[in-house]
């Protein structure tokens, strides 16, 4: 019986190798749609976020009431993973859960494929979220990407026992009549700091500072249209000099990189007495300066106000269950679901309602001097005016700008004329 | 299968056979089929291999080539067919040039202190020395840290304004270096964390070599009079010159390819603000991933594949040379 054998044999292996190789190819995912319905057949939503976002609780409680539903919560550990996978998955067409969590920052480049995700607009949802938090989730024709979760308002957190040295006020009233409503009379206020001559610089980091003041400017980089306008922008060029005039002229930088191992250190060593925070900064201080005293909240903001960071729960349109996850979505970003979240992780709420909430307004901060950061920050969130334009290329143009403060403010192996050419330059290779 | 025993002595008769008697044609069908066994399998036995090869290699690389001729979006997908327009672009960009710049001096940093350090290691470690097991484990425990914790570690070392070793010149009374600003200063330290890393693991390759060389040819070298320097010189290292040529060309692979070390190596990942230290493969993330512009990405990963063999062959043919002209001594 030899030749039989090897001949099984031997189609056997070959079956087995086509089968091998046709396995990555054969299961094109089935594009049910969204079904008009939803309660009733059994159905299992996958929902991805990351970080923290306070939701175990709420997910369990969603299950209960709505017994037909099961939820697969797959949580990414940083942000910078969860955006991987989600372009990637994009980009291949299949793979992504029915509901994904999104940042604010990656909204510029997402609005330019609105095919991909649901239009979440819904006249039960209008009027949920502050005006600029939608908006900047909005396309130009009116499609809404994505559901608000938590925001970032930003005020200046400030640290009271160096203004005191300085022979300055400490106390938050004081402290926010001193920064003023303006860029000119926070530098005004940093100059008199410094000429005190204590040591310590006004600002960590004039990255920083040129975030806070950028976010500002209806459109920086990028007209609708698609044109650069980041090299003849004069606005951009104004706030460019002005960050670097307070950081060399003045000398009222500490010039930090923000989040570098230098700024992080900065904090123990009291290097400056002001820092932009947004409301989960306070989490960030408080870990770096751990067993400082004297930091604080001033509620104000130079400018008018200034949003930083924040998420969005969208419904990619691959989804099988799109019904079931709009609806899913919708239920976890109202207001009364954001506040319980906020309570388990302090997720600052973007719903309107929320903020005028008695459990958030009363939320005190005790290493902030029991500063009451849940009011603050609420007013702050009203502050916030329109939300920037960002093109596609922002990400990109901001990136070299944020370099060219560097090599200024941090490196100081340019002055700034000399890395304004050379952004430029940068600007001009995209 | 009587006739398959009657047949069977005649042998070679196969093609003389009579048409239609149908046993014989079995016959010779199956002697077909052994002939095909025994010239197939081995290569079945091994396709898996170069299946696998084809599926995760052969064909990444050939559809990079096949992007790179595009405009393609990172999320949009394929666009217009532009030919070469994208080597172009990047040919004619100086980042591209200063990350070819930069990737070389990390390599030649990184790469010539590792194996020859490596070499002395092993040396050591071949020597008679007492717990030998301890002190070979203990020079591979760099190579099971996470390069991202690596990074880490090293980033405290090297900050600029309160890294360690800024702190410890400040106490010898030298000037702070600025390594996040410094060009070279920059390379310094990142190829530092890929020597911390590869020393060990290259060590212990050379050190598995050198056991391999029959020590009588040793025992000849010291009745003729040769030190333990002269021996190590004449005889150790003619005689790992395939290892020697194995661990150059995998940590040229690894050099030029390098990206989670100066990645790492500040908080924003972009290879500083003046493009200090950003290699090719981190040219690569920010055409690709920052820019989100595929076919301009893969234009550059096809020319730095280019240069790796290119630089894989010089390697290749030096190695050979150095190592023969040892031998010839």
């Amino acid at each position: 019986m030899k030749f039989p054998r090897k001949l099984a044999a031997l189609s056997a292996s070959a079956a087995c190798l086509t089968l091998a190789l046709s396995g990555c190819g054969a299961d094109a995912p089935k594009n049910a749609g969204p079904t008009g319905e939803t309660g009733k057949e059994p159905v299992t939503l996958s929902l991805a976020t990351f970080n923290e976002f306070g939701y175990e609780d709420l997910l369990k409680e969603y299950e209960t009431l709505n017994p037909n539903v099961t939820i697969q919560h797959k949580k990414a550990a940083t942000t910078n993973e969860a955006r991987d996978n989600l372009t990637t998955r994009l980009a291949a067409g299949s793979g992504l859960s029915d509901i994904e969590a999104i940042e604010v920052d990656w909204l510029s480049e997402l609005k330019e494929y609105p095919d991909q995700f649901v239009d979440l607009k819904d006249p039960a949802v209008e009027g949920r979220w502050l005006d600029w938090k939608t908006e900047a989730a909005t396309t130009q024709d009116g499609h809404l990407i994505g559901y608000g979760t938590d925001s970032g308002p930003e005020a200046v957190c400030y640290n009271g026992a160096l203004l005191e040295a300085a022979g300055m006020p400490s106390d938050r009233e004081s402290v926010a009549k001193m920064l003023g409503t303006t860029w000119d009379s926070y530098f005004d206020a940093g100059k008199k700091f410094v000429a005190a001559g204590t040591g310590p610089a006004w600002f960590d980091s004039a990255g920083a500072i040129y975030q806070g003041m950028s976010n500002q400017m209806s459109k920086a980089y990028e007209n609708e249209d698609g044109t650069v306008i980041a090299a003849d922008n004069p606005e951009v060029k104004e706030v460019y000099t002005k960050v670097l005039t307070a950081s060399t002229q003045d000398n009222l930088s500490a010039h930090l990189g923000q989040w570098s191992n230098d700024w992080v250190a900065g904090f123990q060593s009291q290097k400056f007495a002001t820092t932009l925070c947004p409301g989960w900064m306070l989490g960030v201080i408080e870990g770096n300066a751990a067993g400082v005293e004297g930091w604080d909240v001033a509620n104000v903001f130079p400018g008018g106000g200034g949003n930083w960071g924040g998420s969005y729960l969208t419904v990619p349109s691959q989804g099988k269950n799109q019904a079931e996850a709009k609806k899913l979505a919708a239920w976890l970003t109202a207001p009364e679901q954001q506040i319980k979240a906020f309570t388990a992780k302090g997720t600052f709420p973007s719903q309107v309602e929320a903020l005028t909430s008695e459990e958030l307004l009363g939320q005190t901060n005790a290493f902030f001097n029991d500063a009451p950061t849940g009011e603050i920050f609420a007013e702050r969130a009203k502050a916030v005016g329109d939300s920037p334009f960002k093109g596609p290329k922002f990400f990109a143009i901001n990136d070299a700008m944020q370099q060219a403060l560097t090599r200024v403010d941090v490196d100081k192996s340019d002055d700034a004329e000399s890395s304004w050419a050379k952004f430029l330059t940068a600007v001009k290779s995209l | 299968m009587s006739v398959t025993d009657r047949v069977r002595p005649q042998g070679q008769s196969i093609d003389e056979e009579i048409p239609g008697n149908r046993d014989v044609r079995r016959l010779a069908f199956s002697q077909q089929v052994s002939k095909w066994d025994v010239k197939l399998s081995p290569y079945l036995y091994i396709s898996p291999f170069f299946l696998l090869f084809a599926l995760t290699g052969l064909f990444p690389l050939l559809y990079t080539g096949w992007v790179s001729l595009h405009n393609w979006n990172l999320i949009g997908g394929q666009g217009k067919f532009i030919g070469f327009e994208n080597f172009g672009f990047v040919l004619g960009q100086p980042y591209f040039w200063n990350a070819v710049g930069n990737t070389l001096s990390i390599f030649l940093l990184s790469s010539v202190p590792q194996v020859v350090l490596a070499l002395l290691i092993a040396a050591v470690l071949d020597a008679n020395l007492r717990a030998k097991t301890f002190w070979r484990m203990g020079v591979l425990v760099p190579f099971v840290v996470a390069p991202v914790a690596v990074g880490l570690i090293f980033n405290n070392l090297f900050a600029d304004q309160f890294g360690l070793v800024n702190e410890f010149l400040g106490l010898l009374g030298l000037d702070p270096v600025r390594w996040h600003s410094d060009q070279l200063a920059s390379h310094f330290a990142i190829a530092t964390m890929v020597n911390f890393r590869w020393i060990g693991y290259n060590a212990l390759i050379f050190l598995a070599a050198m056991q391999a060389i029959p020590r009588d040819v040793f025992e000849a070298a010291t009745i003729d009079g040769a030190g333990r320097v002269r021996q190590f010189l004449s005889v150790t290292v003619p005689m790992l010159r395939p290892t020697v040529i194995f661990v150059a060309i995998t940590s040229t692979i690894g050099g030029l390819q390098i990206f989670d070390e100066p990645r790492v190596f500040d908080q924003s990942g972009l290879g500083g603000a003046d493009r200090q230290w950003q290699t090719l493969t981190m040219y690569i993330w920010e055409l690709g991933w920052g820019q989100r512009n595929f076919g301009r990405a893969s234009a550059v990963a096809w020319l730095l594949f280019l240069m790796i063999v290119l630089i894989a062959l010089v390697n290749f043919l030096l190695t050979r040379r150095i190592a023969n002209q040892g031998g010839r001594k």
